[in-house]
């Protein structure tokens, strides 16, 4: 069975996300981050959810792990995990899930990590705020999990302190962290865009290598097409709170359907296009605040014209291809 | 660390020094002693006796001199009064002084923290603005009428808690220490907390600003991320945070709580090291203004000498050879 397979079903998916608002009722106005997102992730899989910064990435991670800080709030959809929704479940309930069944890594490994405490303190939590079980054996679990990601000499580093590490080896113990409990899903936002390019590479391969050998769902969230054109087997394309299209990552870097994917595309520097101009999408990322009815991306579209004026909806042109796009290129020879 | 002690120690000397001469002809400049000491019926032999027999004919210099080498030996002179050595007159009365300054911070801890932590959570809450609002009441309010006011509630109106002295004391490691006994502590509690409500004010706000501050922080969201409890996230991880910044204030308060304890004491009559200055600057009685300044300044040096390395304790980022002193 392959991962898009499992995808395809929901009551089969680790996680399914059906038409999730999250909205943040500020002085200034209602800003829509997530507006009616719908995707989801199988057992091994993983996706790259992909979008420009402000978009609404994080905010359709919290909302999964059940985070959102006031004045955010789900206002609508479901986040199905393993079937169950998690949008009414009791907050102990959640906490449960958090950290155990779902895991969430953060961009900067700078920040992460509590500096005042040492990292077996910060590992050991991890995992007695799930299970009963003697502290020892929790260390050996969290000396076994640094090992797991590289980590030389665990039994010393256990005792350091957060600023006893460079930050590719803190994002390192963020992913160990992440790992201890074995959860089923992973949420890992932009892990990865604080490193260098080196590290950046090995932690990818590493993070790959990991959910390949547990069989856990990842979610892998960047602003970097190239980041995740190595990595996932799925992307979906986020764009002012709403997910403009998704598929499998061939089928969608070969053939975007959305003018905007094809403008990130036409954006990332490339061996065959090299020496000749870099296309870059015209226009900012609109505010979320009060966005202009209609489609979102109008104002930045070459193909827009008065029936981009309305919203459009997801369509489907080609099987297990969503695109929300009026004027999308599924007839178009690319 | 050692190098650190090396340096400090050597540093505090020359501070100590400065302070001393600063002190000195700071007070030699002010009045004359002998004329509040001696009754104006006295005949001139009487009054030049009395000038020789303080030390007063000689230069000024000449008298620093003495009274630094007398110092160099545990000697700060006599009291011009009470004809003791200063040194003990103060060291007698030094231990009223702390155990009510250690008696306001403990207030100001004990309750700054909880309700600063609170109102930074809950900062949009009524309770959050409530517990904000008293605090801006408990540094505006000055503090002999608040005395007043706690003395005509309690001691006056109610008649629950006595209004002056130290009451009953004993000794614990050979110094008299008024909270042991019943008695004692119910005479600390009323100018313990008139002493206290000022720092008590400046722990909610500092606790609430760091509380705010931290709980935006990555971090936290990590911890909540990892699925631990709410009272972890607070009562471990943010509560270790904001308490560095916390301890390291309120440590470098405490000389201050020290010397403005004069005020409270001078309201309940504690019988503190404020009261004793307070009178002999009444009568210039020069050995004992003058050892009072050095030992509050000893005390201010050793002060922050112990918050620099209680914020190493804290803060695992900092050595202290790396401590700005
Ligand atoms: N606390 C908040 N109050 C108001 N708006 C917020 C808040 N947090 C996030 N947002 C809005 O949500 C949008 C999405 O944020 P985010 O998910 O962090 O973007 P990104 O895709 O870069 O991760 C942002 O444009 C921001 O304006
Ligand atoms: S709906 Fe219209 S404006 Fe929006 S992306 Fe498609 S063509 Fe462009
Ligand atoms: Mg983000």
């Amino acid at each position: 069975m392959t991962p898009a397979a499992v995808s395809s079903t929901s009551s089969l998916s680790t996680l399914a996300v059906e038409n999730l608002r999250t909205h943040f009722f500020t002085k200034a106005g209602v800003v829509k981050a997530v507006d009616d997102v719908s995707f989801s992730v199988g057992t091994g899989e993983i996706l790259g959810l992909v979008g420009e910064s402000g978009c609404g990435k994080s905010i359709t991670g919290f909302s999964i792990l059940g985070l959102v800080d006031p004045p955010g709030k789900v206002v609508d959809g479901k986040i199905l995990f393993h079937g169950l929704d998690l949008v009414d479940l009791p907050e102990e309930e959640r906490r449960r899930l958090r950290g155990s069944r779902i895991a969430m890594i953060f961009q900067d490994p700078m920040m992460t990590l509590n500096p005042v405490l040492r990292i077996d303190t910060q590992m050991i939590e991890a995992i007695l705020a799930h299970e009963k079980i003697d502290r020892a054996l929790a260390r050996k679990r969290a000396r076994d999990a640094l090992e797991q990601v590289g980590i030389a000499s665990p039994d010393e580093r256990l005792r350091a302190y957060p600023h006893q590490f460079s930050g590719g080896m803190r994002q390192r113990v963020a992913i160990a962290i992440a790992m201890l409990n074995k959860p089923d899903l992973i949420i890992a936002d932009e892990p990865t865009t604080a490193l260098d390019v080196t590290i950046q590479a090995q932690i990818l391969f590493e993070a790959q290598k990991l959910c390949r050998e547990t069989g856990t769902a990842l979610i892998w969230i960047t602003h970097d097409l190239t980041v995740v054109a190595g990595l996932a087997d799925r992307i979906a394309v986020m764009y002012a709170g709403r997910i403009v299209e998704q598929g499998q990552l061939g089928d969608v870097l070969d053939h975007p359907l959305h003018p905007y994917t094809r403008g990130l595309i036409g954006s990332v520097p490339s061996r065959n296009r090299r020496g000749s101009h870099l296309y870059q999408i015209p226009g900012m990322t609109p505010a979320l605040l009060n966005l202009p009815t209609g489609c979102a991306f109008r104002e930045r579209c070459d193909f827009a014209d008065d029936a981009c004026l309305d919203q459009p909806e997801i369509t489907e042109p080609v099987p297990g291809r969503p695109v929300r796009c009026f004027h999308h290129f599924a007839g178009e020879k690319a | 660390m050692i190098v650190f002690l090396i340096r400090r120690t050597f540093q505090s000397v020359v501070v100590l020094l400065i302070m001393s001469l600063l002190v000195f002809v700071g007070v030699y400049t002010i009045g004359n002693p002998v004329d509040i000491l001696i009754s104006p019926e006295a005949t001139q032999q009487e009054h030049e006796a009395a000038v020789k027999a303080l030390g007063l004919d000689r230069p000024m210099w000449e008298q620093y001199r003495v009274f630094l080498t007398n110092a160099l030996h545990g000697n700060l002179g006599d009291s011009f009064v009470f004809n003791e050595p200063a040194l003990k007159l103060i060291l007698q009365r030094m231990p009223a002084t702390l155990e009510l300054a250690f008696g306001a911070m403990f207030i100001a801890v004990i309750f700054g923290i909880p309700l600063g932590m609170v109102a930074g959570i809950k900062h949009h809450s009524w309770i959050g603005r409530a517990i904000m609002s008293g605090s801006i009441l408990g540094f505006s309010l000055p503090t002999f009428w608040v005395g007043l006011m706690l003395i005509m509630l309690f001691a006056v109106i109610f008649g629950w808690l006595p209004a002056s002295g130290r009451g009953e004391t004993v000794l614990l490691f050979g110094i008299p220490v008024s909270f042991l006994t019943v008695d004692g502590l119910s005479h600390l509690i009323l100018p313990a907390i008139n002493l206290g409500l000022f720092k008590l004010s400046l722990t909610i706000r500092l606790t609430r600003a760091g509380t705010q501050e931290n709980m935006q922080l990555d971090y936290v969201k990590f911890a909540r991320a990892k699925g631990l409890s709410n009272t972890r996230v607070i009562g471990v991880h943010v509560l270790k945070n904001i308490l560095i910044p916390v301890v390291t204030v309120l440590g470098l308060e405490l000389g201050n709580v020290i010397a403005f304890a004069v005020v409270t004491e001078t309201v309940f009559a504690w019988p503190g090291m404020g009261k004793l200055i307070i009178d002999s600057i009444d009568v210039l009685d020069r050995p004992v203004i003058v050892a009072y300044l050095l030992i509050t300044v000893t005390m201010f040096i050793i002060i922050n000498f112990t918050v620099d390395v209680l914020y190493s304790i804290l803060d695992p980022r900092v050595r202290l050879g790396d401590v700005k002193s």
